[in-house]
């Protein structure tokens, strides 16, 4: 397997994702020393403009996790918290966060993560994440502020919403901030942070919207969980995170020029049989082996609701630097996580519309309920608002015992030759004959 | 003379089935053997039983007008007669040379002449039971039959100083193996001559099986299928999701099927299916197996029952115990938690059956519900308290549903590829 990783190919805006992680961690690493305040946040809800307008670090619990479970190291993370009583049945992220705390936290890229001066806690429909941060809590005994973002309930974000979490950033999360760090609230230099933010945020989608094109030039599920990196997590607001974006923009338009297919893990994938939309996390244990099974069989995902969990952006979202904390809370509020099942299947039939697609994937991780619930409910609808063919898949996010490549290889093979057969009326003619 | 035909093979957990069409589509032969953990022989012997199948019915209307069915059957005994006993001699032989290396010397000739009597006792049987006029039903594999034999033969020829029954039962296991995957010549042209003079060589049947043996059949289409289709040396276009050939197997069989239910040895699978037979949705476990054909497996193993006899003891029952896991590896600790609280074992088994189907309703839901038509398939549709469970729970959930099982419902994948394989000839 680690053969197999290190022989996987590389874009180059992987190349520099990756050295902008390492350097980050170096960063967080250091902070104990240099003295930055270090903000433990989650991605759904992230207000890394405004962190980092207070010159603290973010660290996200989730990407840890994932980044974990990458590189090979989910397993013993997860024992290890299971060991101190976690259930079979908590969420992994949950349990390979813990265990690696409990582990030494040592961070992913192998340099020692620093205690939070603060736990903030934005939610945004995952009642797990107030169950971890209470943990964390209890760990580091930190001071822990919670954002509350009201779920999108009727499908629209209310104007009293907006004016709660507006006024909950003033009373709770800046005071906070304002505490740790020793920094006054500096407007201007959030709305500046602001004003990067939606530079990258143009080109992202402009990057995810290429997908429209065929063949695809990316892979809106698999590739695009490295292209939302940067922006969900601790680089928005950055100078270096404007720098990948534009990156990333050209290595796409370059393809694109060339009539190229995204880069998987073994080669170019410039025969597309079947263009999907995904819904659901990936798993990550087995990342590149799952993307893998995709492109052996010319499935080429267009469009993904998963690579939305930090930002819808493609349905107009920008950060306005003209009314800073209202924007933060309808960022907030727009995450994938805070819809509501009907918006999120009118997303999907939307997606299959737009990019033009074959039919859709769930799939289903174990350890999450806020993604998992309604999964079904969703599959049906969808099916029968556009009459295309849905598909189910079960894994997990970073617990490498619940991935099962046999079963999920012959549920994905199944699938599209499902899509294969009824796009050909084949059995028809097998009748017929 | 030569027939033009299409050849589907389903490469099962358990169990590899193969299917012979003709040009029309209509089935030709049928052939199953255990898969052994040997993909590759499963589906050579499978495929290979299938045409033996197809020569017999290509011979049967021949035959049957020339000399009556009862010649014909006789005819199909004496040749599985003569493909045990060539299987017995592989067998004899590989044991005598096992015995060499594993049998201590002082030993080994006690050993030779244990082995000698042991093989003369099951070919003594063979001939026995080709003698009788309606033998008792038993396993169609050599491996089941010769194995119970040997056994109980070895039971009475163990000596507590000497030869000892495990050392004996030993060398059985170690070359079974051997004699289930090599290619030995069991195919109809190796056979068919030696079942003729076993049955008088009736000259009425000459010219019949003078056609079978010469007609040429021609495979002019093949796909593969099940669980281990990716070890099958087909190209990638000649292998076919088992979902879509159940789906399209289990419509060719019953045309109104709009629902299908597949429990097989470690996969259950709910289908929905178009008027074409094309699947529109799919539901199948997770990597867990639990209520699928191998949970039964064992709990037979466990009760020390076959597994054709579960069905009818469950069906003895008068109050079904509740059970709520169907966790394969635990099944034997359910089990016997149930009996040391004093359970009735039918009422137990009756329990066991209606919660693999709470499963299996569980997955139908998932997969869009049960249509009208519904058609069960896999080797749990032959349990009749499988069968009775799933009727009650449908009936209670979707009301009346038109439930179809068809005695060759273990056939239905193989059915679908072989299909699937005359349309990509056409």
């Amino acid at each position: 397997m680690s053969d197999a990783r290190a022989e996987a190919l590389k874009d180059q805006s992987m190349v520099i994702q990756k050295e902008m992680i390492a350097e980050h961690y170096e960063r967080l690493a250091r902070a104990p020393e240099t003295g930055e305040p270090v903000v433990y946040t989650f991605v759904p809800g992230n207000l890394t403009e405004l962190i980092r307008s207070f010159g603290c670090l973010p660290v996200l619990p989730e990407i840890n996790a994932l980044q974990s479970g990458m590189r090979g190291k989910s397993r013993d993370y997860i024992t290890e918290a299971e060991k101190h009583g976690h259930s079979e049945d908590v969420c992994t992220y949950v349990k390979c966060d813990i265990g690696m705390a409990m582990a030494g936290n040592i961070g992913p890229t192998g340099t020692k993560l620093p205690k939070p001066d603060l736990l903030l806690l934005s939610y945004t429909g995952c009642y797990t994440f107030m169950k971890w941060f209470e943990l964390l809590r209890e760990q580091y005994d930190c001071p822990c502020v919670f954002l509350h973002v009201p779920y999108q309930g009727d499908g629209r974000i209310e104007p009293e919403h907006r004016e709660y979490m507006v006024r909950q950033l003033r009373e709770q999360v800046i005071p906070a901030l304002e505490r740790i760090s020793g920094r006054r609230y500096d407007e201007e230099a959030l709305r500046e942070r602001l004003r990067l933010s939606v530079q990258a945020e143009d080109d992202l989608v402009w990057v995810l919207q290429s997908a429209r094109n065929r063949p695809s030039p990316i892979d809106a599920y698999f590739g695009a969980v490295y292209y939302v990196g940067p922006i969900f997590s601790a680089f928005r607001g950055t100078p270096e995170g404007v720098a990948y974006y534009q990156a990333l923009r050209r290595e796409v338009q370059s393809r694109l020029d060339a009539g190229l297919g995204p880069v998987a893990p073994a080669g170019p994938m410039n025969e597309q049989k079947y263009r999907l939309v995904v819904e659901g996390p990936p798993n990550w244990t087995h990342f590149r082996e799952f993307w893998q099974m995709f492109a052996d069989e010319g499935a080429v995902v267009v469009a993904s609701t998963y690579s939305k969990v930090g930002g819808t952006y493609d349905f107009g979202f920008r950060h306005d630097p003209d009314d800073p904390l209202g924007t933060l809370g309808d960022y907030c509020a727009g995450c994938y996580t805070n819809h509501n099942l009907p918006g999120r299947i009118d997303m999907l039939c939307q997606y299959l519309r737009d990019y033009d697609a074959d039919g859709f994937l769930i799939n289903s991780v174990k350890s999450c309920n806020s993604f998992s619930a309604g999964q079904l409910m969703i599959l049906r609808e969808v099916e029968k608002r556009t009459g295309l063919p849905g598909g189910f898949i079960e894994s997990d996010l970073v617990d490498p015992r619940y991935f099962s490549a046999a079963n999920i290889k012959n549920r994905l093979e199944s699938y599209l030759q499902m899509v294969e057969a009824r796009r050909g009326g084949g059995a028809r003619e097998a009748r017929a004959s | 003379m030569s027939i033009t035909c299409f050849v589907g093979t389903d490469l099962g957990s358990t169990t590899t089935k193969s299917i012979v069409l003709d040009a029309q589509g209509d089935i030709l032969g049928r052939g199953i053997t255990n898969s052994r953990s040997n993909y590759d022989r499963a589906a050579q012997v499978s495929r290979s039983e299938a045409f033996i199948n197809a020569r017999f019915n290509l011979l049967r209307r021949e035959v049957t007008v020339a000399a009556g069915e009862a010649v014909l059957e006789r005819l199909l005994r004496a040749f599985r007669l003569e493909q045990t006993l060539a299987q017995l001699e592989r067998l004899h032989e590989l044991t005598l040379g096992a015995a060499a290396f594993d049998v201590p010397a002082p030993l080994g000739r006690a050993a030779r002449e244990a082995i000698d009597a042991i093989i003369a006792g099951i070919r003594a049987e063979e001939l026995a039971r080709f003698d009788e006029a309606d033998p008792p039903r038993r396993s169609d594999f050599f491996r089941d039959a010769a194995g119970s034999a040997w056994s109980r033969l070895a039971t009475g020829l163990a000596e507590p100083d000497g030869v000892t029954y495990d050392m004996l039962l030993g060398l059985y296991d170690k070359c079974i193996i051997q004699v289930e995957n090599e290619p030995l010549a069991l195919g109809f042209g190796d056979h068919i001559g030696a079942a003729l003079l076993r049955i008088g060589d009736p000259a009425d049947v000459h010219t019949g099986v003078q056609h079978a043996v010469e007609t040429e059949l021609l495979v002019a289409g093949e796909v593969g299928t099940g669980y281990g289709r990716q070890r099958l040396p087909f190209p990638k276009e000649m292998i076919r999701s088992e979902i879509l050939c159940h789906g399209l197997g289990a419509s060719t069989m019953f045309p109104g099927t709009r629902t299908v239910l597949d429990i097989g040895g470690q996969d259950t699978k709910a289908i929905q299916v178009d008027a074409d037979g094309i699947v529109t949705s799919f539901q199948m476990n997770d990597r867990c197996a639990a209520g699928c054909g191998r949970y039964l497996g064992y709990i037979a193993d466990e009760m020390n029952l076959g597994l054709h006899e579960l069905g009818p003891l469950a069906q003895q029952s008068t109050r079904a115990v509740k059970i709520n896991s169907t966790c394969t590896v635990f099944a034997g600790a359910e089990l016997r938690e149930r009996l040391s609280l004093g359970e009735r074992r039918e009422d137990i088994l009756a329990g066991l059956h209606r919660a693999i189907m709470l499963r299996a309703m569980s997955l139908l839901a998932r997969s869009g519900g049960v249509d009208d038509e519904f058609t069960f398939t896999g080797g749990v549709a032959n349990n009749p308290a499988a069968v009775a469970a799933l009727r009650e729970l449908v009936g209670e959930n979707y009301g009346g549903r038109t439930l179809n099982i068809s005695p060759d419902s273990i056939f239905t994948g193989a059915l679908g590829a072989a299909i699937f394989g005359r349309r990509s000839a056409n």
